[in-house]
């Protein structure tokens, strides 16, 4: 080499590429999509309606249980005025002979107070008891599961104290048990009907959602995967998006039932939370009815889960059985 | 049943054996490849492929005997959600390899049939050449026994088919069956090569 070829400056090298980098490896079933994203608002609006429903029927079952329970677990005899008769004496008597009955819990006599509180709505303040002839009231608490002999109690009431009626309420307590059983009955077919709802649209807009995705299915099966891989990928997406909607859609309906109780909670002995209550009962759903909230939502994402398994099998076997129908085309190579 | 479109064909397809596909359109091309893809069974007639007679195949093998073929589709079909690498190391993620232990290969192929720097590229934005390489990358990757290509070449120039046609050459000599149905003559006459050429539905084939 020449001495002047020695002294020529060095040529800078050139600047070595950088490596590309293969980014993180991203999963076979797109992640989100807009098939996607509605079906997961589907699922949450479904889980919502779902648990709103399970809520509402189990408070109208309790309330209706409590209604039965409270009026069948009291009694009343009532003593009607008479000349000859002591009434605070009676109604000792009565307390007293009642109390004898087993299956009896206590008794507690309505005094003179409570009962001019009783005719107030009717008959106005400041009403003295002694100018009318008002009846009084014993009223007996009773052991519903074992209760008295309530034949044997009038008849020996009658002989003891005529004036004394007893009133059992069991033609209320009757109408109040069929009433009941009824409310129940509906509730339980409104929620038959909205979880079969819940289930159908479940199911048809995930089968729709996976239509979309046939041809990710296909280019799977072609390239070699076996049908339990293919199903365990779809599986795994779509036990993502359900948990995520019914997550959504069952928090939401327990946050209504939790805010509607505080609310309850808040505004206790106001108008407009006494009328609440009278109709609806209380707003708590209870630990039982946040259990069913989460089975709710176990539900729907098992459903999700099975539906999108059972119709990728089915495609794979749609495009196998194609294999030995010539005249279909669909699903295949072109050439 | 439609009409019958390939009739009193016999023929093999010998191991390592190299073989163009050709004819004209609707001469039974496609119903060809699908029987050696086991997409198709034949109505009546014998195709045996690997030793097994495809027609008694049962499904849960077919994924098994498919690992074995690569298949090139006319139309690509590549997921348009995962990049040029993850289309093309698909058929090794389904067999369940680590990545760790194809990443490598992936890459070399990919540089190979000049797709070096779009290896983090969606479908969407690839060409019609070079959606055609990465479902021939893909149908390679996993050296398969068979190679059923459908007019590889269609979409890429002259000088990206030699390339192209190469690469298959080199698979075949390293022990892969090939067979490229195509209408390309001037891609026939580069390689000396056994023709099966369909017509009306019959077979006549040129050693």
């Amino acid at each position: 080499m020449s001495e002047g070829a020695k002294q020529q400056p060095q040529q800078p090298a050139p600047p070595k590429r950088p490596e590309m980098r293969v980014r993180p490896t991203a999963p076979i079933v797109p992640p989100a999509n807009v098939a996607g994203n509605a079906l997961m608002c589907v699922i949450a609006i479904m889980a919502f309606l779902a648990c709103l429903t399970y809520g509402a029927v189990s408070m109208v079952r309790a309330t209706a249980a409590s209604w039965q329970s409270q009026i069948s677990r009291e009694i009343t005899i009532q003593i009607k005025p008479d000349e000859k008769l002591d009434m605070e004496a009676a109604l000792r008597d009565a307390r007293d002979l009642a109390m004898t009955f087993s299956g009896t819990k206590d008794g507690q006599i309505i005094d003179r107070a409570a009962t001019a509180r009783l005719l107030e709505p009717w008959l106005g303040e400041g009403l003295d008891l002694d100018e009318l002839p008002v009846p009084r009231l014993v009223v007996i608490t009773i052991d519903e599961r074992d209760p008295p002999d309530f034949a044997g109690m009038r008849e020996a009431l009658a002989q003891t104290i005529p004036q004394a009626v007893l009133d059992d309420h069991r033609t209320w307590v009757n109408r109040l048990v069929a009433m009941a059983q009824t409310t129940a009955w509906i509730g339980t077919a409104v929620l038959v009907l909205v979880f079969s709802a819940m289930v159908l649209t479940v199911v048809f807009a995930t089968r729709g959602t996976l239509s979309g995705n046939r041809h990710i299915i296909e280019v799977l099966h072609f390239v070699g995967a076996e049908a339990g891989f293919v199903a365990s990928e779809f599986q795994k997406h779509f036990l993502k998006i359900s948990l995520k909607g019914s997550f959504a859609g069952g928090a939401l309906a327990a946050i209504v039932f939790a805010a509607a109780g505080f609310w309850q909670t808040r505004s206790l002995a106001t108008p407009q939370s006494d009328q609440a209550t009278a109709l609806f009962g209380t707003f708590s759903v209870g630990v039982g009815g946040y259990l069913g909230i989460a089975a709710t939502m176990i539900v729907i994402a098992l459903l999700t889960t099975l539906t999108a398994r059972f119709t990728v099998m089915r495609t794979i076997f749609e495009i196998d059985r194609i294999r030995s129908d010539p005249a279909r085309t669909d699903g295949l190579p072109d050439s | 049943m439609g009409p019958e479109i390939l009739r009193d064909l016999t023929f093999d397809i010998p191991r390592r054996s190299f073989q163009f596909l050709t004819g004209p359109s609707g001469a039974g091309k496609s119903t060809l490849l699908r029987l050696l893809f086991l997409s198709l069974q034949p109505t009546r007639g014998l195709v045996r492929t690997f030793d097994r007679d495809i027609a008694t195949i049962p499904r849960d093998e077919l994924p098994m005997l498919r690992r074995r073929i690569g298949i090139v589709f006319q139309d690509f079909r590549l997921l348009e959600h995962l990049t040029t690498y993850e289309n093309v190391a698909l058929p090794l993620r389904v067999r369940g390899k680590e990545e760790a232990s194809y990443r490598a290969d992936v890459l070399d192929l990919l540089k190979w049939v000049g797709l070096g720097e779009r290896i983090n590229v969606l479908p969407p934005v690839l060409s019609g050449g070079e959606k055609q390489r990465v479902a021939i990358a893909r149908a390679l990757i996993d050296r398969p026994e068979l190679l059923l290509a459908d007019e590889p070449t269609g979409n890429v120039d002259p000088p990206m088919a030699r390339r192209l046609l190469s690469l298959f050459l080199e698979l075949n000599r390293l022990g892969t069956a090939v067979v490229i149905a195509t209408h390309d003559l001037s891609l026939m006459d580069q390689v000396d090569a056994r023709r099966m050429i369909l017509s009306q539905g019959r077979l006549d084939i040129y050693e």
